[in-house]
């Protein structure tokens, strides 16, 4: 199908757009990669009167090391995390997911702030915000405001993002030297949504793993962070010996929704199965 | 609303000038605005890989830019491509191996796996299965055209060592 009939402005700054947001409401929709946006528009799934293509505005854009952080540009594509020596060394748990992205083609042109602000519950990038702990930076016309992965995905393509608000960027903490992480995830086809993927963070100290988290996507209406079974190993680290108590409290903690083809009970015990695969392949690290 | 908006575009090595509606996305102005018929639109949301082209030297989805958005920038198609001259080896591969039949999708696996030799010269067979993994072919069943792209990965392989000999 063709998109129906709509106005594009492509501004040349943030107060511009901001401007274009307060002027036209809810009839604007911001334009980044459009990987998704141009595919809905197609459909005529959504038929917004003005898309604000923000790819002019340089300050959206690019990967950097700023103190205790790395601050990803809401304009910066997969392609470039795939690439970025910068996310290899202190971020590597994305460089882990990103193959997993859909295509090379999507990868070329969308975004990571467009998956940000999109929060599809089965996306790669709103599940590692979550495991790294990471922060949205937002910025309206009366300013920048920063909200951690846990308060900003509310519920299904529901985010703490206020009317006239963008996303500009994000904060990941730099991986310490000792940790380890681990991306995996289970899909019909490479690129297609997952049914359910999981990605993995934690600290390698004497006897097992410490700061252990579990972030699902594709289980929830959000990324979904097992914390009461984290929370097992705050103060003892996780070691094999372990495992049948972490099975038991995970599989007690995950509530899946149900999707077209697979039940809930299906997802849980494809979480389950990754769980496994994942904590032996971090324990052999 | 909807407008015509002109845009200065570069398409296969040669710069124009023209008026696009925003609505209108990058394969559809390809297609029917310059007649370049070489990229296909299959689904029309992204999934099927046909319309694929490049855009400032990377491959894209044509039906998930609009053509508006690509003003100042450059394009290249299959035909760009094949005048060139630099996916002949690919090109001659397909037929050997029978790696089309109906060919709707061949344009667009072409402009997949040229990106896949130049980026990726030292790709296994696996990987190139998930390279391609976006585009869609409903004839072959993707081992010719897996073979094919294996081919010419081990020819220019060969090709260089024996350039560096």
């Amino acid at each position: 199908m063709k998109a129906p009939a709509f106005d594009y402005v492509k501004p040349r700054t943030l107060s511009a757009v901001f401007e274009l947001l307060a002027s036209h409401g809810d009839e604007a929709r911001l334009l980044a990669g459009g990987q998704t946006l141009l595919a809905t528009l197609n459909m005529r799934l959504s038929e917004p009167a003005l898309l604000i293509d923000i790819n002019a505005i340089e300050a959206l854009k690019g990967i950097s090391v700023h103190g205790l952080v790395l601050r990803i540009g809401a304009l910066t594509t997969h392609s470039e995390i795939e690439a970025s020596a910068l996310v290899a060394e202190h971020a590597p748990l994305l460089a882990l997911a990103v193959p997993h992205i859909a295509h090379r083609a999507i990868r070329n042109l969308g975004t990571w702030g467009g998956s940000i602000a999109y929060a599809d519950p089965a996306a790669e990038w709103p599940c590692c915000l979550a495991a790294l702990d990471g922060v949205v930076l937002l910025r309206s016309a009366s300013g920048e405001r920063r909200v951690a992965a846990r308060d900003f995905f509310l519920d299904l393509y529901t985010t703490a993002l206020a009317e006239g608000e963008l996303v500009v960027a994000c904060e990941l903490p730099l991986a310490p030297p000792d940790s380890v992480f681990r991306f995996d995830e289970l899909a019909r086809r490479h690129g297609d949504y997952a049914i359910v993927g999981l990605a993995l963070a934690a600290r390698r100290v004497p006897g097992g793993l410490a700061d252990l988290r579990l972030s699902f996507l594709g289980l929830g209406t959000t990324p979904i962070r097992a914390r009461r079974t984290e929370a097992l190993f705050e103060h003892a680290p996780f070691s094999a010996l372990r495992l049948g108590a972490l099975m038991d409290a995970l599989l007690d903690e995950l509530q899946p929704l149900a999707d077209l083809t697979n039940t809930a009970a299906t997802k849980r015990h494809l979480a389950g199965v990754l769980t496994r695969r994942l904590l032996a392949s971090a324990l052999a690290a | 609303m909807d407008d015509k908006k002109t845009i200065q575009i570069t398409v296969n090595g040669q710069s124009r000038r023209c008026e696009v509606a925003p609505r209108q996305h990058l394969v559809d102005f390809l297609r029917e605005d310059l007649s370049l018929t070489g990229a296909h639109l299959g689904c029309e949301h992204g999934v099927c890989g046909a319309c694929s082209v490049r855009l400032d030297g990377q491959v894209v989805r044509g039906c998930l830019m609009l053509a508006v958005q690509a003003d100042g920038r450059t394009v290249e198609t299959i035909e760009g491509l094949t005048e060139r001259g630099n996916v002949r080896d690919l090109q001659q591969a397909f037929v050997a191996r029978n790696a089309l039949q109906c060919g709707y999708c061949t344009s667009g696996m072409l402009m997949a796996a040229a990106e896949l030799l130049d980026s990726r010269p030292h790709a296994s067979r696996e990987e190139v299965r998930v390279w391609i993994s976006g585009n869609y072919c409903r004839c072959t069943g993707y081992q010719a055209i897996v073979d094919a792209i294996c081919d010419v990965l081990a020819e220019r392989k060969l090709a260089r060592q024996g350039a560096s000999a």
